[in-house]
């Protein structure tokens, strides 16, 4: 059979391209950044080829690449994207070369292996994202964590070593029961069908019948490595080290495209690998989410550090997608999805923002800041554009997702609770209260620092050019959604109907 | 049966060895330029029997009336000792050089108890274990104290072989009850009538004396004490070779021996206490390693920790696993390698500059030496897409199968304390600045030692498909 070759060209393209950096002169600094920037934007090109290639009536996986890579134990390099998927390869492509243009100013240090790891960093989310066979998938899920790593402990802040480490066993602790529990699927499936297999689509078939005890075993060990990821509360102590401490471009790549892989594995794994554990689940987890929404937001609040501030608020963020993914109707998980698309853009664009002012000052402490509304009008405005993309400012990104969450899980049968929407929903207003009280004490009233009138300048072209095409989609999905909410659709739908039949029997 | 001359050529890996170390004497004793010529000479040697023994895999015979086994898993494991042996004396040559000692015997006792291995994982017979098993130690006894001016590779040599003769103490004691209740020293025989005699408290005891001495020479948990001081005392390529073909060697003979022994029913006497040596190991190892400041003593404790892993395979004993520890043993021995290499390039003299703290900086001094020890401490943590990941990946796979899944669990749990002190070397290679200066010598044979064991690590992780082919195939014979 004739395998269209598109999506290997996209997930081997940063491959390939960190591999030759390595062979550019060390000096070549200019040359490096340029490389870099042109290999992930050869990427974003074939991502975009492959989104208009693509077939959104639907909804199984398209563009499949296999290739049987480990015989003696069954593991294919097996490859494809479905709406969900495509739409998170798609978040990834496009953000990785506005982050490599961002640091051109920031990264002077080792620019050589800065590059390498973002673009090896690239690949691994790529085949995070893409990877049909759990096998691949847990590859890509470790790998990715080297150049992590790397990020935040060579271009970070003080304490990088601490939040490195930090970040790298939490991380690890999950994944490593995950592994477990992928070997003992692969094993029950050679059990249930004579061949010991870790393929995601043939796990499909047998998930449902594991016994209903070790089921819930089974997404445990799924479910934490994916809560750490997100992270959901309590789980999330490491992410507002690793947030403060990575340079600009890690934070953003972490806010962004990281903590998206916890919620996606979500979806693609916990929810139809182990359906009657993800219902009979729902409800605690649906709790945790929502303690994690209104924790978030509360300890947001009380931050002195811009960074911290907005570290804080992906913990309040991605709970909101954790309460639509498991509110399971398509609504919510559809807004979920969304969700995770409008958190890296606009929680990335305030990273960006902070990082903007951290440049030129090396603070970023809001009590230092005052009144640059008056010195730096175009970095103002940006800010507050972000601030109340990240809000959830109807006609802006945010106010969809949060508001289709909100709708479905109102009306969701698995949860059958009003008060976790009405919990949720406080989250919008805190949120509301930390974001524009930050940008009231950093933007408006009285320069407090004259100093910073000398220092700080406006954005230079470069960073409004990073700016404006996360400033155009923000706009985009707020006014016109149905773009990407019929991408994903077909697909939701499929998961939802393998989750389905368990959800009526619950409802008996 | 007589012996034919046919044979004798199957024969070859033991052959093309036993006259190289002939040949070597010989070469050592006539030739003035004799330092020059040994090192490439042992190369070739290793070389050419680890690849004649790759190629001859599917030759799989028993020969001369029951004794020795050529082909199949042996051979697997002296393409293992021989590639092994060839990287260490690539390295060793810059390394001795520095030491500014030089002693033909070194290469001749790396041939001799390369030789001892082979006889090792090819015997058919336990007095032929027995033969091949003193081959080995009695040279790392004296490779471990080859530098007889350092008080710390005497102390390493003397209580290594103090401890190994009380381990060989055990293994006589052991195959003297087991010939004293069954009559025989052939391991087919104790097989095919292993359910009559394992009824005999005396056959069984033996026997365990005889797993306690081999657990001696794995480095498991409790018999490991010697482990530390002798691969922190001994030079450091010595080290390099013992802790992973010395170790290769000493599980060759357990898979030889107990897999077609665990295949019975009544032999589940074992799995317990496998079990217990690997929890104890693998969370001995690993914690322990934390603690330490000393290279080459945390990677001493890493390799308790790893025979852990290994053992895990052994308690699950099925087809899956037992592919899996060879696999294990092979990228275990690669990536051990490369980064005792790496040391041994670093290191100064007197045995400075093996502590963590000299690495500090590393990749800004020479970035090609900091990259590939990355790699063989990410490797050796277990982290995808590296060798050592498909290792434990494979045991846990058999430890699942065989329903040990809480082993499987330890395992993970073990590994993850791992990840600390493997992480730490990249965090002073990477994340610190340098704290001393000092010039660092790279001669080109060490580092294309480190490479060659880089590139094996990362093939192996890639392409686990080409070796574990190899192993399924054989594993069952």
């Amino acid at each position: 059979m004739e395998q269209n070759l598109l999506l290997t060209y996209l997930l081997f393209a940063p491959i390939v391209g960190s591999v030759l950096v390595l062979f550019f002169n060390k000096e070549q600094v200019k040359l490096v950044r340029w490389f870099g920037l042109i290999v992930s934007l050869i990427a974003f090109v074939i991502s975009l080829i492959i989104y208009f290639m693509f077939d959104q009536a639907n909804p199984q996986f398209q563009f499949v690449n296999k290739f049987l890579w480990i015989s003696s134990i069954n593991v294919s390099y097996h490859i494809g994207v479905d709406g969900i998927s495509l739409l998170l390869v798609l978040l990834t492509t496009f953000l990785t070369p506005l982050t490599l243009l961002s640091t051109w100013k920031a990264i002077e240090k080792n620019v050589k292996m800065f590059t390498f790891s973002m673009l090896f960093l690239e690949a691994g989310m790529i085949g995070v994202f893409i990877s049909l066979d759990i096998f691949l998938f847990y590859i890509f899920w470790e790998a990715m964590l080297i150049p992590m790593c790397f990020i935040i402990g060579i271009w970070g802040g003080e304490r990088r070593i601490y939040a490195s480490i930090k970040f790298f066993i939490y991380t690890m602790v999950g994944s490593l029961l995950m592994l477990v529990a992928i070997i003992w699927l692969a094993v029950y499936a050679s059990n249930m069908t004579g061949s010991f297999t870790t393929n995601l689509l043939d796990l499909y078939k047998v998930g449902a019948s594991i016994p209903n005890q070790i089921q819930g075993w089974m997404f445990g060990a799924f479910f934490l490595s994916f809560a750490i990821k997100i992270p959901l509360f309590p789980l999330h102590t490491w992410l507002p080290d690793a947030h403060v401490e990575a340079p600009t471009a890690g934070s953003v790549i972490l806010a962004g495209v990281l903590l998206k892989m916890g919620t996606y594995g979500i979806v693609r794994y916990c929810l139809p690998l182990f359906p009657q554990s993800a219902v009979e689940f729902a409800p605690v987890i649906s709790v945790l989410a929502v303690i994690g929404i209104i924790y978030g937001a509360l300890v947001s609040m009380v931050q002195t550090d811009m960074k911290k501030l907005v570290a804080y608020s992906s913990v309040s963020h991605l709970g909101f997608v954790v309460l639509g993914t498991f509110a399971m109707t398509v609504e919510s998980v559809q807004g979920a999805v969304i969700q995770m698309v409008n958190h890296g853009l606009s929680t990335g664009a305030l990273f960006l923002l902070v990082g903007v002012v951290y440049e030129r000052t090396h603070r970023r402490d809001i009590a230092y800041y005052g009144g640059i509304a008056k010195i730096v009008p175009f970095y103002s405005f940006a800010l507050l554009f972000a601030s109340l993309s990240s809000v959830g400012l109807p006609g802006l990104n945010g106010f969809v997702g949060e508001f289709l969450i909100l709708l479905g899980s109102f009306k969701s049968q698995v949860l059958n609770n009003w008060w976790f929407t009405i919990f949720a929903a406080t989250g919008v207003i805190f949120a509301a209260v930390y974001l524009l009280w930050m940008y009231q004490r950093v933007a408006f009233g009285v320069v407090k620092n004259h100093e910073l009138a000398d220092h700080l300048s406006d954005l230079n072209t470069r960073e409004m050019i990073v700016l404006a095409p996360i400033f155009v989609l923000i706009v985009w999905i707020g006014i016109y959604p149905s773009t990407f909410l019929k991408l994903t659709e077909a697909s939701t739908q499929l998961i939802l109907q393998q989750v389905s039949t368990y959800t009526v029997n619950l409802l008996k | 049966m007589p012996s034919t001359i046919n044979e004798y050529f199957q024969l070859m890996p033991f052959l093309i060895i036993g006259i190289g170390i002939i040949l070597s004497v010989v070469i050592e004793i006539s030739s003035k330029s004799s330092k020059e010529i040994l090192p490439w000479f042992s190369i070739i040697l290793f070389f050419a029997t680890a690849l004649y023994s790759i190629t001859n895999i599917s030759e799989h015979a028993v020969l001369f009336g029951g004794m020795v086994e050529v082909g199949g898993k042996p051979a697997i494991f002296n393409f293992i000792f021989n590639l092994g042996a060839m990287l260490v004396v690539m390295s060793s040559i810059g390394y001795l050089k520095k030491y500014g000692t030089y002693f033909g015997e070194y290469y001749i006792l790396i041939q001799s108890s390369v030789l001892g291995m082979m006889v090792m994982a090819g015997s058919k017979d336990i007095l032929m274990i027995f033969l091949g098993l003193e081959l080995m130690s009695i040279c790392f006894y004296v490779l471990a104290g080859i530098n007889r001016n350092k008080l710390g590779a005497n102390e390493a040599a003397m209580k290594y072989f103090l401890l190994g003769s009380f381990t060989t103490g055990f293994i006589v004691y052991g195959i003297a009850l087991i010939y004293g209740t069954t009559g025989t020293t052939s391991i087919q025989n104790l097989i095919d009538n292993f359910g009559e005699y394992s009824s005999n408290i005396i056959f069984v005891t033996g026997l365990i004396l005889f797993l306690i001495g081999f657990s001696f020479k794995i480095a498991a948990v409790p018999f490991h004490m010697w482990v530390p001081d002798v691969y922190q005392g001994s030079a450091t390529t010595v080290t390099g070779l013992m802790s992973t073909t010395g170790k290769t060697a000493a599980f060759s003979v357990l898979i030889i021996m107990l897999t077609s022994i665990f295949t019975l029913n009544s032999a589940n006497i074992f799995k317990p206490y496998f079990s217990a040596i690997a929890v104890l190991s693998m969370f001995f190892g690993s914690i322990v390693a934390i603690s330490q400041n000393n290279l080459k003593r945390m990677l001493a404790y890493s390799s308790i920790s790893h025979a852990g892993y290994m053992a895990v395979g052994l308690a699950a004993a099925n087809s899956y696993s037992i592919s899996g520890i060879i696999f294990y043993l092979a990228a275990y021995a690669f990536m051990n390698i490369g980064a005792f290499s790496v040391i041994s390039i670093i290191e100064g003299e007197n045995d400075s500059r093996t502590d963590i703290n000299v690495y500090a900086g590393l990749n800004s001094k020479n970035p090609v030496l900091a990259a590939f020890m990355a790699l063989f401490m990410f490797a050796l943590a277990g982290i995808p897409p590296m060798a050592g990941f498909f290792g434990k990946y494979y045991v846990f796979v058999g430890a699942i199968e065989s329903n040990l899944t809480w082993l499987a669990i330890l395992g993970v749990i073990s590994s993850m304390i791992s990840v600390y002190f493997y992480l730490r070397v990249i965090v002073f290679m990477y994340f610190k600045d340098a704290e001393e200066n000092f010039e660092i010598e790279v001669a080109p044979y060490s580092l294309s030692s480190v490479v060659i064991s880089g590139v094996l690590v990362l093939m192996f992780g890639l392409f686990p498909d080409m070796l574990l082919r190899l192993i399924t195939a054989v594993v069952s014979l």
